[in-house]
């Protein structure tokens, strides 16, 4: 378009131009775009242009400097906290459950189960979540009761659902299932005749999974660290079903700021929310990235 | 050494089940514990009686719904002619599906209020904001299905074919192309359904009454309810997967979870 304004001021060539030959087939995904320009391009570049804006609309780095200020460095720090710790965690025991089910020699109906079973959990999420984990792990929970009856108070013991590792082992139950199905077909990718190989070889089995099957697991194993920890960045609805606003992550904030401006300055709200989205570019960068890598080995 | 794995395995699985397991069978007697000292239905009874159940359930279905459709609308005809067309337009689209996992719905429903509520265009009481915001939402999902499933068909030929028997673009897209990724799009479109209903944060912060803001509200002021309301939530997400895993068995697609927290 911009070139055949160029052209337009040249009356010469202008001429030459022959509409019929650019090719016009780009028209066909224009309410696409238009789609994204109104509800994704235009509602996230607001925000970023508010964060570098004062009250008076004039071009300023201030907010982003007062993102400094210990209550939002903490928030920031306990979000990265519990999307860290659940990340890794979740990676853990998910690799193991999906170890266990694809090489375990288990029957076959534990598969059966799990799978499906980890779709279900790793979208059952939010308020109903929350809720469980209370009925479980709040001050009259199921579990809080039975191991006070077997004389054990978690409670006494400084164990608190509405507090960091009570949202993280909330986390957890959506974190878990997502790792089951991601590293499933990982851990089916692996051929036993490197197994094979590597035992005629004379490796023992320990040495077999730290010198060859762990080193090609592992880009698949980051990726899933990184996706978890996206995962859990952004969530909201968990936190706020759990724990109402008290546990001061980055999501609360901004839902505290959306309804009361409670930092006294709607533009740091906006670069509190452009914070989070540099955060969440990183993550997504470092993921592709990482399966780019990934995929090399395992087809 | 056979023996021993196997274990292993099963102490793992055991281990991992009954952390899955606890806090639904917690929740489960719980929600049994309305009236004193017997256990019962009353609490559902108590839920199905209410009729805010009933309309919050409905609204939030109803979007559902029409996300469904205004996404199909929309993006169907795009992919398809990407990959019919314009190859190179098809990275920037990919791209653009991508960019809702950059933005989370919190900072999405601050994005839509703080663009939409004032001159010149103000949205921020209309409906159609909030499926528009769904439609962001479920983007990246909705698009993977759509993409995989066009990708598996050849697109190519058979619009070729279709044209060479006189059909029109309509009839191209509705009784070719469709019937072709008819599973893909099924996929995408229970995936919608499953996290629109019980979606929370932009149905709470555009102030509707959706099935989610009513979930929180029930659970702040009520003790039995909202964990029958748990247990029927968790039944409903069995039912969407369990049809989503239907069709594909039946098309040999691969499943795709996800969703929002």
């Amino acid at each position: 378009m911009a070139e055949q304004a160029s052209e337009r001021g040249r009356g010469a060539q202008w001429q030459h131009l022959d509409l019929r030959r650019i090719n016009w087939s780009w028209l066909g995904t224009v309410p696409f775009f238009l789609f994204a320009c109104a509800f994704l391009v235009l509602p996230s570049a607001s925000l970023v242009i508010g964060s570098f804006q004062d009250n008076a609309g004039n071009f300023t780095l201030q907010n982003i400097t007062d993102l400094g200020q210990p209550s939002i460095v903490n928030a920031y720090l306990l979000s990265v906290q519990v999307s860290g710790v659940t990340a890794l965690l979740g990676t853990l025991v998910g690799g193991l459950l999906a170890w266990a089910m694809v090489l375990g020699r288990l029957p076959r109906f534990v598969r059966a189960f799990l799978i499906p079973f980890s779709g279900v959990a790793s979208n059952f999420a939010g308020v109903p979540l929350a809720f469980a984990f209370i009925a479980t792990l709040g001050r009259v929970g199921f579990v809080t009761v039975l191991l006070k009856n077997l004389g054990f108070d978690l409670y006494d013991k400084g164990f608190n659902l509405y507090s960091f590792w009570g949202l993280s082992a909330t986390y957890l139950y959506f974190q878990i299932p997502l790792v089951v199905l991601i590293l499933t077909p990982a851990f089916e990718a692996l051929r036993p005749q490197w197994r094979e190989a590597a035992e005629s070889l004379g490796a023992s089995g320990g040495y077999y999974w730290r010198s060859v099957a762990l080193p090609i697991l592992t880009p698949a194993l980051l990726s899933t660290v990184v996706l978890l920890f996206g995962n859990a960045f952004g969530a909201y609805a968990t936190a706020y079903a759990l724990t109402g606003g008290s546990l001061n992550i980055v999501p609360i904030m901004i839902g505290a700021q959306i309804q009361g401006d409670i930092l006294h300055n709607p533009n740091l709200g906006y670069a509190l929310a452009f914070g989070m989205m540099v955060i969440m570019t990183l993550v997504l960068a470092l993921y592709s990235w990482l399966q780019r890598r990934s995929a090399r080995w395992l087809q | 050494m056979k023996k021993r794995s196997s274990l292993v395995a099963w102490l793992f699985i055991i281990v991992g089940t009954s952390y899955f397991l606890l806090p639904l069978i917690a929740t489960f007697l719980f929600s049994l514990r309305a009236k004193k000292d017997t256990l019962g239905f009353t609490a559902y009874q108590r839920v199905f009686a209410d009729s805010s159940f009933y309309e919050t359930f409905l609204f939030s279905a109803l979007m559902a719904l029409l996300t469904i459709i205004a996404s199909l609308l929309l993006l169907v005809p795009t992919v398809y002619w990407a990959y019919l067309r314009h190859p190179r337009l098809h990275r920037l689209i990919e791209l653009v599906s991508l960019m809702p996992f950059v933005i989370p719905p919190i900072v999405l429903v601050f994005g839509l209020i703080k663009s939409y509520s004032r001159p010149p265009v103000i949205l921020v009481q209309s409906r159609g904001l909030l499926i528009a915001g769904y439609m962001v939402l479920t983007l990246p999902y909705m698009y993977r299905a759509i993409d995989a499933g066009l990708r598996a068909t050849n697109v190519k030929t058979l619009t070729e074919a279709a044209q060479s028997l006189g059909a029109g673009w309509p009839r191209i897209i509705w009784q070719v192309i469709v019937p072709n990724v008819r599973g893909a799009l099924v996929n995408g479109a229970f995936l919608t359904f499953a996290t629109v209903l019980g979606e929370l944060t932009l149905a709470q912060y555009l102030a509707w009454p959706a099935f989610g803001p009513y979930l929180a509200r029930i659970s702040q002021n009520k003790a039995y309810e909202p964990a029958a309301l748990t247990i029927i939530s968790f039944a409903l997400t069995w039912v969407i997967f369990g049809i989503v895993l239907l069709v594909n068995s039946k098309d040999q697609q691969q499943t795709q979870f996800g969703g929002t927290h």
